[in-house]
């Protein structure tokens, strides 16, 4: 499958060989190949769950962000973007101007019930 | 020991190491090497033909190596193990069950080799092995998790007569399914292993289900005190000992250490020096 990337948008996938877990409001991930355990609160956590790699940002920060923690969503964005910026720094996340195709992403976390 | 001859007639001897419920047979033409391993390994003794994994080992003169060199352990094409570090290189196909593993003749290489074989062994079957001190009280078994320096060799010599001690160093952690026979729960059991740290004292080789994992402090007074789930498992996390590159048995790994923390108690134990501690630990 492929989509046509839409100018100025900004998209972004969950990086390959990464766990996750969702523990209550949180998601724990860990790289595969260096066993570096990250902790992503609400917001990463929502922007990471839907960061299907064909799904805009703005679109992702409109639906899951703005909804769920009324927020404005311009700033909504700004902050969104340093995120998964800092998150692509790590290798948690990828970032481009046109849709990144599906590979093997790991699946959303599912939260575990105590 | 045990010895039988090869078609070449060379005499082989064999030892079995039983760790966790898991045998490992460890073949060599050097029947002293056996005789050292089996002090070594002494309590942890087994039948070597009922062991499921089989080294051959190649002894080699002694020569420069390097036993601080960092461990590498990689997963080749075809699902065989590569391990190596300065003082050992050792091969191993999980699918036959048999490897092989050249080093000169001392105690140290194979306990490297076997500790990374059981940690490759658990990854797939929701279990490991971690940095913490174990004990079995009551019939119960109590984990005592943290680094270098957090009190899993002050409160393994602090332990009661009526303690048994597991480890003082390296903890083996089982997933134990739902028992059809009793319809016991799922849950996890810890077994003894000679996996020693400071105190240099084996552990008893026994097992027992796991009633609590405790994260380690040292401070001015006994307490218990809650820790998140999140905490747990990044705590746990950091100390279950994995060296394999592979993010297949990375992601098993993980994906145990969080099911550990939701269905077993975890807290942190902060505890003064002295036996007061195993109050705390019934």
């Amino acid at each position: 499958m492929s989509a046509a990337a839409a100018p100025g948008k900004r998209y972004v996938a969950r990086s390959k060989q990464m766990a996750a877990r969702r523990l209550g409001d949180e998601v724990m991930i860990m790289a595969g190949s260096e066993a570096t355990v990250y902790t992503l609160n609400d917001v990463a956590a929502a922007i990471w769950e839907e960061a299907d790699g064909l799904t805009p940002l703005d679109e992702i920060v409109e639906r899951r962000i703005c909804r769920d923690f009324d927020v404005a969503p311009e700033a909504a964005l700004q902050d969104a973007l340093v995120l998964v910026e800092e998150l692509a720094g790590h290798g948690v996340m990828e970032i481009s101007d046109t849709p990144i195709a599906p590979r093997n992403y790991p699946a959303a976390p599912a939260e575990e019930p105590r | 020991m045990s010895a039988t001859a090869t078609l070449r007639g060379e005499a082989q001897f064999d030892v079995g190491i039983e760790i966790g419920g898991i045998g490992v047979r460890v073949r060599t033409d050097d029947p002293s090497f056996v005789c050292l391993l089996e002090r070594r390994y002494a309590g942890f003794v087994g039948r070597p033909e009922r062991a499921e994994v089989q080294f051959d080992v190649d002894l080699t003169a002694p020569t420069g190596i390097d036993p601080e060199e960092d461990v590498r352990v990689e997963r080749a094409a075809g699902g065989m193990w590569s391990l190596e570090r300065g003082d050992f290189r050792a091969e191993w196909n999980p699918k036959l069950g048999r490897g092989t593993i050249r080093q000169t003749a001392n105690p140290y290489s194979i306990d490297a080799v076997l500790r990374i074989v059981h940690s490759l062994v658990l990854a797939r079957q929701g279990g490991f092995l971690v940095h913490a001190a174990s004990a079995v009280r009551n019939g119960r078994a109590f984990l005592f998790s943290g680094r270098s320096g957090a009190g899993k060799t002050t409160i393994s010599r602090l332990a009661p007569p009526d303690a048994t001690l597991l480890t003082d160093e390296i903890s083996y952690v089982r997933k134990t399914d739902r028992s059809s026979a009793t319809g016991a729960h799922a849950g996890y059991t810890a077994y003894g292993t000679p996996f020693t740290g400071e105190l240099a004292k084996l552990g008893e080789n026994v097992k027992a289900p796991i009633a609590a994992l405790y994260l380690l402090a040292q401070g001015p007074e006994n307490r218990i005190d809650p820790v998140s789930e999140l905490e747990a498992s990044r705590a746990l996390l950091g100390n279950i000992l994995f060296f394999a590159k592979d993010p297949e048995l990375s992601d098993m790994v993980f994906q145990s250490a969080c099911e550990f923390v939701s269905r077993i108690p975890v807290s942190r134990l902060t505890f003064r020096p002295d036996a007061s501690v195993w109050e705390m630990v019934r």
